[in-house]
């Protein structure tokens, strides 16, 4: 594909052939008589690339370090000897290049010759055709003949007698998303490298030697799917042939335009090359100017997308006047009057605070600023929440109380000045794996990392990097731990007074002193609570405060707990105590679960909330909005998620319009759930799929997937990143625009002025206008800038990095006391082990999009992880089904018998709504935000014979739930 | 008074909120926990909270009742 990018890249897209030198150094130097100055370090290749001169080269790529194997890319180089490799040869002050003379001709082109001798000339008919760089090689040295006959050969199956050639592999297609084709291997050794130092699993390797050699994934008899391999599809994007390809090319053909836009899953937030042929989406391949994955991806990014074109995707509006009907297809029009007429009703009924919205986080910036305004502006309340309320809601609180601003403190380049990695309930290999595997990056280049999870997860230990403490503490004492930190961290005397003194406020340090040091917070103390001998916890604390730059990672183990927001506190204290703020390689940084999290807070999604943080209880705030929207804003806080399904079961919340969140699957206590959803009368599900809330819904929204709309996604570096439409919605409309039709027919029996935006971008200009701290934020900036991160603003026109740097956003930083507080989910006789639930690398949240893909192929279903020693008193086995009970409901998985997890704990994650672990979790919540205590229930474990009566009836349900009558002639 | 039918949630909630709030000096506590529940509990949970007051406070922690002077009372339903 030769490139067509849209928007007109303003750095090129082009293969610089080694990475970048980040030395401050220049060097000045010759090349073909042009003069070139570049940073020391820089290798003649990328210097020659700098000038516009390709030279010719195959095993070097600028996402790896050079290698200088394929002897392609020699050059010349006045007064030395020989004709080195341009890409591991550094420039030198004064040097004269030459990279193009009668000898270097001569050497590449029986080079090439060569290579081509030992490749199936199948070219016409090869997925790579067109796309392939050995073909512009052979192009670029001018060979046009190959005098060698490929007598011992890797390419073909038989030789001409028929036999079967030994050197010959078959492809290996076990991988769903890219196929292995060895014949075509020219072993150089890209695809090997790309794993190893982009992605960090060393799942590749080269097994023998000289003309035997071969790439292999795993061990021998491994395939590509049987080994290690996290299909990340570096390596495919390493390769420089057809030998590692995308099914898709292969089944397309090549793509011929590219669109820059944002991946939809975590909040990693990577930005893509969506690539098209017409208005077929061919492949998606990471885009090496994306600022947070900086070219690299995960199997969800790089292959998951599949979803949007899966045939349970709905496509045309539904209404239904009972959920025990099934549903009736009807045209826009009328969906839109079904579902204004119930709101209406209800609201002149129950009263205006009867009904709400919850806007997703999976939607753009500019759609869930419509959604959040729909209640305020049009329903005129404040009920709108969204599912940070059930993730990152203590982050909002505790870095608010602490630091005066609700997201992470650095963007992801810092992890590379980073000397101590402290991970919190947190496993980014799994969850956020992009940013794992440039933290990995960092620590296999010495970075020492301590982790605090009960599980032994993929982030304590992996290829090349062991966590130096792993702190594997009882599920629900985060606090105890923390604080046990903070305690060595101060009674040791290895705070750092100045950065106190300058940047806290003194007294309260001294009260928070004064706390801390008390003996019942030595880790000596907390040592039988917690589960962590003591000497770890002083091992932590000395390294984190002493081992250099100390950044903090945290993900939900920290936030999904009854004292989330006190964890929170807990870690800002930490990093304040230390001087860990302000500068790159430090900070504290929340790790998002979903690709808008951030955004749809920044938005206003919160019920207390207006856009950018601003309670609703203070009049000059909601002047801004009441001028503009020509409407009283209500100056008490709505309800929350939790509190929304509370008052639906007392009978005072009465209609919900939901956008893209499943909280029947995501959210804790299910049958808690499906009671409140069942007793409202107006239930609006706006979704890909008929999802699980969906069974309860009155009204649906077909959506529009990620590819299918303009808008803004912000990741957990509060960076802005831009998401473009590649393809008209499949169901007619933009998300934002079924939004403003619902608003509009709203308004329009309101006798109210209606909404007119016709393009995502006004949305943002409104959003501007209104939110200090998105003041600079324009479209046309981001399309500058490629990304921007908040606040953008008069003091800081081009974004803000780093956050924090001369002095809290608050002033000065506060620090808090953080007692100890267990969680009333208690172990006893009847439910003696304790549940935590967290996530898995190929399925993403509920699983909605995910199981809609082949990433099915790695985890079909949910399993529940056991300690040997709970298994064997239970007498059950590997892969039995098992009961799994608290004191909230009963559902039934199989056992994966491992000591990832100690004794007394088990775990499973909840992406399949067969087995919905959220049946098993309870309604007890974080003190500060109500975010649900999903890390800890009190359960039991027993042997079963198989699903239980709740799976059979709730499948039965949502069957029958599920069922749509043609459309009415 | 009465308290039938009044979410047990909401004592419950309280009390988490006072649990924080308690390792603070009392006035500051009671400060927290008032303007914590001003900010952050809609009308209708605040009415069912003093239901829960004005019957006694039964099973409330005392910074709970202390700080329920500073909170605001919603308009009747």
């Amino acid at each position: 594909m030769k490139d067509f990018i849209i928007p007109a890249p303003m750095f090129s897209d082009r293969d610089m052939g080694t990475p970048a030198s980040k030395s401050k150094t220049q060097v000045t130097l010759e090349i073909d008589g042009f003069e070139v100055t570049v940073p020391e370090g820089t290798s003649i290749m990328r210097a020659a690339a700098e000038l516009g001169i390709t030279v010719p080269k195959l095993c070097a790529t600028d996402s790896i370090d050079a290698f200088g194997s394929c002897r392609l890319c020699l050059v010349e180089i006045e007064g030395r000897n020989g004709t080195p490799a341009s890409c591991t040869t550094p420039v030198a002050p004064g040097i004269r290049v030459k990279t193009q003379t009668g000898k270097l001709k001569q050497l590449r082109k029986g080079v090439m010759e060569l290579y081509i001798s030992d490749h199936p000339l199948d070219c016409l008919t090869c997925g790579a055709n067109g796309d392939c760089e050995l073909q512009d090689m052979a192009g670029a040295v001018g060979l046009r003949d190959v005098r060698y006959e490929a007598e011992a050969n890797h390419f073909l199956a038989k030789n001409t007698s028929g036999e079967a050639n030994i050197d010959w592999l078959p492809k290996d297609d076990s991988n769903p998303y890219f196929s292995y084709d060895p014949s075509k291997c020219i072993v150089c050794n890209r695809c090997v490298r790309a794993c190893e130092e982009v992605q960090g699993t060393f799942a590749l390797t080269i097994e023998g030697r000289g003309f035997e050699s071969r790439i292999h994934a795993g061990v021998k008899d491994d395939s590509f799917l049987a080994s290690d391999c996290v299909s990340c599809g570096a390596c495919v994007q390493a390769c420089p042939t057809a030998t590692l390809i995308e099914k898709s090319v292969l089944e397309i053909g090549t793509p011929d335009k590219s669109v820059v836009t944002t991946c939809a899953y975590c909040g990693v937030g990577c930005q893509f090359k969506a690539e098209m042929r017409g208005d077929e989406l061919v492949r998606m391949v990471p885009y090496k100017h994306g600022k947070a994955n900086r070219g690299h991806s995960c199997v969800k990014g790089r292959f998951a997308y599949g979803y949007a074109s899966h045939k349970d995707r709905i496509l045309n509006p539904m209404i239904r006047d009972s959920i025990n009907d099934p549903w009736q297809e009807v045209s826009w029009t009328e969906a839109m009057d079904f579902a204004a007429s119930r709101m209406k009703a209800i609201q002149e009924k129950y009263g205006r605070q009867s009904v709400g919205v919850i806007t997703s986080s999976r939607c753009t910036n500019e759609e869930t600023y419509l959604v959040q305004k729909l209640t305020r502006a049009v329903f005129q309340n404040n009920n709108t929440d969204t599912c940070a309320r059930v993730c990152h809601s203590p982050t909002g609180y505790g870095l608010g109380q602490t630091f005066g601003t609700s997201a992470g403190t650095q963007d992801f380049d810092s992890v590379e000045a980073a000397d101590v990695i402290l991970v919190i309930g947190a496993n980014p290999h799994s969850g956020h794996p992009v940013f794992a595997s440039r933290m990995k990056k960092r620590l296999r280049k010495g970075a020492k990392l301590i982790v605090v999870d009960p599980r032994r997860t993929e982030s304590v230990e992996g290829p090349h990097y062991r966590a130096k403490h792993h702190l594997a503490l009882k599920p629900g004492t985060n606090v105890a731990v923390v604080t046990a930190l903070a305690h060595v961290i101060v009674t040791e005397g290895l705070y750092n007074e100045e950065f106190i003194r300058t940047r806290c406020d003194w007294d309260e340090f001294q009260d928070y002193m004064e706390f801390v040091a008390d003996p019942r917070h030595s880790p000596e103390a907390i040592e039988m609570l917690t589960g962590v001998p003591a000497a770890e916890v002083r091992g932590a604390a000395r390294l984190y405060a002493t081992g250099g730059n100390a950044a903090i990672y945290y993900g939900l183990g920290v936030t999904e707990h009854s004292q989330g927001s006190t964890t929170v506190i807990g870690i800002a204290n930490l990093a304040m105590l230390t001087g860990n703020i302000g500068r790159p390689g430090v900070g504290v940084n929340p790790l998002r679960g979903q690709n808008n999290v951030q955004g749809s807070c920044d938005m206003g999604s919160f019920p207390h909330e207006l856009p950018g943080y601003r309670h609703v209880k203070n009049p000059e705030v909601r002047a801004i909005y009441e001028t503009l929207w020509d409407v009283k804003i209500d100056p008490e806080p709505g309800l929350r998620i939790p509190n929304m399904l509370d008052a639906a079961v007392e009978g005072t919340f009465k209609g919900l319009y939901c956008q893209g969140e499943d909280i029947l699957q995501s959210d804790p206590d299910t049958h808690h759930v499906a009671s409140g959803l069942a007793a409202m009368e107006c239930v609006i599900v706006h979704d890909l799929f008929l999802n699980e809330t969906a069974n309860y819904a009155h009204v649906f929204f077909p959506g529009s997937s990620f590819l299918e709309k303009d808008g803004t996604f912000t990741n957990a570096e509060r960076r802005i990143n831009m998401v473009r439409k590649v393809m008209a919605p499949k169901q007619g409309y933009a998300d934002w625009e079924i939004t403003q039709m619902f608003a509009n027919r709203m308004l329009e029996d309101q006798g109210r002025a209606k909404w007119g935006y016709t393009h995502p971008a006004q949305i943002m200009e409104e959003i501007a206008m209104t939110t200090p701290s998105f003041a600079g934020v324009s479209y046309e900036k981001i399309e500058t800038m490629g990304s921007v991160q908040w606040p953008v603003n008069d003091k800081a026109p081009e974004g803000t990095p780093l956050v924090h740097v001369d002095g809290f956003v608050r002033g000065k930083g506060k620090f808090i006391r953080t007692e100890y507080v267990a969680t009333d989910e208690k172990t006893g006789p009847k439910f003696p082990l304790l549940l935590t639930t967290g996530r898995i690398l190929s399925q993403y949240n509920v699983g909605a999009q995910t199981r809609r893909t082949d990433n099915t192929a790695w985890h079909p279903e949910d399993l529940l992880e056991i300690h040997p020693h709970d298994a064997e008193n239970r007498g059950i086995r590997n892969g039995d089904w098992v009961r799994l009970a608290s004191r909230a409901g009963v559902t039934s998985l199989r056992a994966d018998i491992t000591d990832k997890v100690s004794p007394g704990v088990v775990y499973t994650t909840f992406h399949h709504p067969d087995t919905q672990a959220n049946v098993i979790t309870t309604d007890f919540s974080d003190w500060a935000t109500n975010c649900p205590e999903y890390k800890v229930t009190a359960v039991q474990v027993s042997p079963s014979n198989g699903p239980s009566d709740w799976q059979e009836e709730y499948n039965a349900q949502a069957t029958l739930s599920r069922r749509i009558l043609p459309a009415a002639e | 008074m009465q308290t039938d039918g009044i979410n047990p949630k909401i004592s419950r909630m309280a009390n988490q909120i006072a649990m924080f709030m308690e390792s603070k000096p009392e006035a500051e506590g009671i400060e927290g926990l008032s303007s914590h529940i001003n900010d952050f509990w809609e009308p209708r949970m605040r009415r069912q909270f003093f239901q829960l007051i004005d019957a006694g406070g039964e099973g409330l922690r005392p910074l709970v009742i202390k700080a329920s002077e500073k909170i605001r009372r919603p308009d009747p339903a």
